[in-house]
């Protein structure tokens, strides 16, 4: 298939991986965060980390929009759903998390109506084919996606459309990789920069990672020989003693991003002075709400909402997870209590999530898996 | 009696005799009442379609006899939505379905049941094309319609309709096949292009505004299963990819034998629409529904005789041998991936959701 096909070549992996090697210093290890859930996403279904040394460890970062969302959210998103006539749309990434009370499908069997959704336009339509009732989008995801509700809100106005809002957990990228280089128990030797954010905000705001900070990023694109090309970069950035922002994903990142797409973000959204993430903790200015012009598309502001912060499970160890201090297997409920079927921690939910990304495809040990393969296929 | 009144006696008892017609355009609550209307619809619909001398005599049950020395029994319930889709509709895949699920033991198939649950206001136009359909499919893999049933339960408590079939087939040889006969060495094959069907459906449901010349694989593997037993003698398991796909059978595979199962993403016969719309929603063709394909173990000796048998069979042309049983780390399925890594693959929980970004 073209525009998959080459971009993940073992033959080409294969010369990666050996340049790779090369560039590492003997005795040296070196850990690098991808931050963005896709690329998690992609190292476990490729099996990438075959083609990489023993001292390069991958560290799984914040980037997966659901795994961030605190368990509060979610209650007060099924508090909206359980009002009465409300359609509540969502992602199917959030049907299975898990609140204080119970996820999405779980308030569905008990009588709620939330459907499932590909995009914020279909949930506009749902309402515009169902004037008597109220619906409402659960509205998340980084920069990635806030332009996609933006615009549907700008749709809705345009439309005059009086039985729509959007139920705004739209997160922003900077602060949380902020807030994991000031986290003292994680030494990073540097950053794999998510890709789809950055087609909107480019690559200036990462500016200070390297300025401040002194850690390399390579935006990097989804494909695994992107990922393989953005570590090379950022091992000869070491190499040669530099420390910059690169962008691996030129055919389809702009350095100065996408100012079309942060306009109308800016035109229905402003920085709340703090948002709650979950395993992070309280973040200032790291996330996005309705702005008063659009006040009536904010289901904020239309429902009375509980608003109870729900502390995570004693047990869960998501935030350690999603800092990568832990690998998803060194939590203590990891495979045990917390599975994808019965998920404690929103790391386990989501398929970008790195606890259900290694539970699915690489809760073995890699030798003994790679030895299996190289066996039966020669 | 005047002649007046004798003709129109005459007249009502022509009208008893002559064949059954259903007049109305939506299915009623009275073609479940067992009364008239039931009747009508049975014999104008159903024995239209399903005639046979078994079905005949629309007893409660149907009696034949046998001579094979073992039977295979098996039952599926169908609620396919929508119910006609490129390739098929739900009266194909009732038939199909069972029919597979019968094929996969070894079993030559024989008499089928269908029972009918209609929604309050159903087209009889669309009960007719779908019984219709059944008859073409039940003609195409040899087998017949001998009972049946229908009810029909009030407007919102059904989608349509839905059709149950449970069907019986003879096991005229005497190998036993299963999932848990496969044994370190042998080869696992696929009898072709897997993911249609679950694709189908998922662009049918015109949700994704993708489109696509994709259709449903719903077809019946009797005379392909027979064409393999004929030729290969070692043939430890057959399985038909339905929900969960391929991915899960192996895995179901790999659990009951206790053996760990390789397979080489590049030998998996994947068709690109299917493959392309897989990408963009983010799943996996190896967990996409099949209606139509089945995954073979075999004995690993017989590997080439068995992919020669499926090819030679227009069900199979497309066959492949996708890998082999392995005894470490067993209950486990791990995949070879096309970009060179390795990759365990696991079973489904619940609907596979599409990621979002």
């Amino acid at each position: 298939m073209r525009f998959v096909d080459e971009y993940r070549d073992a033959d080409k992996a294969q010369v990666l991986a050996a340049q790779i090697a090369g560039l590492c210093e003997p005795g040296r290890h070196y850990k690098f965060m991808e931050v963005c859930g896709g690329h998690t996403h992609t190292i476990y279904k490729h099996g990438l980390e075959d083609y990489l040394p023993e001292n390069i460890t991958l560290v799984h970062g914040p980037g997966c929009p659901v795994c961030v969302i605190p368990m509060g959210r979610v209650d007060d998103a099924i508090h909206i759903a359980s009002q009465p006539d409300v359609i509540m749309t969502s992602f199917g990434d959030m049907m299975r998390v898990p609140g204080g009370n119970g996820s999405f499908l779980d308030a569905n069997a008990a009588g709620a109506d939330i459907r499932m959704v590909y995009s914020p336009l279909d949930a506009l339509k749902i309402a515009r084919d169902n004037p008597s009732k109220r619906v409402v989008f659960m509205a998340i995801g980084f920069e990635t996606t806030a332009p996609s509700t933006a615009m549907t809100v700008l749709r809705a106005a345009a439309e005059g459309m009086e039985n729509f809002s959007i139920f705004c957990n739209h997160v922003t990228i900077i602060p949380a990789v902020k807030a994991i280089l000031d986290s003292p128990d994680l030494r990073l030797d540097g950053f794999i920069g998510p890709g789809h954010v950055s087609t909107v905000i480019g690559c200036r705001p990462y500016d200070f990672i390297a300025s401040q900070y002194g850690k390399p990023l390579v935006v990097a694109g989804f494909e695994p020989l992107d990922i393989l090309q953005s570590i090379y970069m950022i091992l000869l950035q070491l190499k040669e003693g530099r420390c910059e922002i690169e962008n691996q994903y030129a055919r389809v990142v702009p350095w100065d991003g996408n100012h079309k797409a942060l306009q109308v973000i800016s035109e229905t959204m402003e920085l709340r002075p703090y948002f709650e993430w979950r395993g992070l903790g309280v973040i200032s200015h790291s996330a996005l709400r309705v702005r008063e012009s659009y006040a009536t598309f904010d289901a904020e502001r239309l429902f009375a909402l509980p608003g109870v912060r729900v502390a995570d499970p004693k047990a869960c160890q998501c935030g350690e997870v999603l800092k990568g201090v832990l690998k998803p297997w060194e939590c203590k409920v990891f495979g045990t209590a917390c599975t994808p079927e019965t998920p404690i921690g929103t790391c386990m939910v989501s398929s970008e999530g790195a606890c259900a990304a290694y539970y699915n495809f690489g809760r073995f040990t890699r030798t003994r898996v790679e030895q299996a393969v190289k066996g039966a296929i020669s | 009696m005047s002649t007046r009144e004798q003709q129109v006696l005459d007249r009502i008892d022509r009208a008893r005799r002559s064949r059954a017609r259903v007049k109305d355009e939506l299915i009623t609550m009275a073609h479940g009442a067992g009364g008239k209307a039931t009747h009508t619809l049975i014999e104008a619909i159903f024995l239209e379609a399903f005639r046979n001398p078994l079905l005949e005599p629309l007893d409660d049950q149907a009696v034949f006899a046998v001579t094979a020395p073992r039977l295979a029994f098996t039952t599926d319930s169908y609620v396919v939505s929508p119910l006609f889709f490129p390739g098929g509709d739900i009266g194909d895949l009732a038939v199909n379905g069972t029919v597979n699920d019968l094929a996969m033991s070894g079993a030559r198939p024989l008499y089928l049941s269908a029972a009918f649950i209609l929604e309050e206001g159903f087209p009889v136009a669309d009960l007719t094309r779908i019984t219709r359909s059944m008859a073409r499919a039940a003609a195409t893999a040899g087998v017949q319609i001998v009972t049946g049933d229908t009810k029909v339960v009030e407007r919102g408590k059904a989608d349509g309709c839905y059709i149950n079939t449970a069907g019986v087939g003879a096991l005229e040889h005497p190998f036993t096949l299963g999932a848990a006969q496969a044994r370190p060495g042998d080869a696992v094959l696929v009898s072709g292009p897997i993911g249609d069907h679950g694709t189908t459906i998922m662009l049918a449901r015109g949700e994704l505004g993708i489109e696509s010349d994709v259709v449903s694989d719903t077809a019946p593997l009797g005379g392909l299963v027979a064409t393999l037993l004929a030729a290969a003698d070692g043939v430890r398991c057959l399985r038909d990819a339905t929900r969960g796909g391929v991915a899960t059978i192996l895995n179901e595979v790999a659990r009951a034998s206790d053996v760990a199962i390789v397979i080489d993403e590049t030998a998996i016969p994947v068709r690109p629409e299917v493959r392309g719309a897989a990408e963009i929603l983010g799943i996996d063709p190896l967990y996409v529904a099949c209606e139509g394909r089945m995954v073979v173990v075999v004995d690993g000796a017989q590997a080439d005789t068995a992919l020669t048998a499926l090819r030679s069979h227009p069900l199979g042309d497309q066959a492949a041998i996708i890998g082999r049983i392995a005894v470490d780390p067993p209950g486990l399925v791990l995949l070879r991936t096309e970009f060179g890594g390795t990759r365990i693959v696991d079973v489904l929980i619940g609907d596979p959701l599409p990621r979002i970004c």
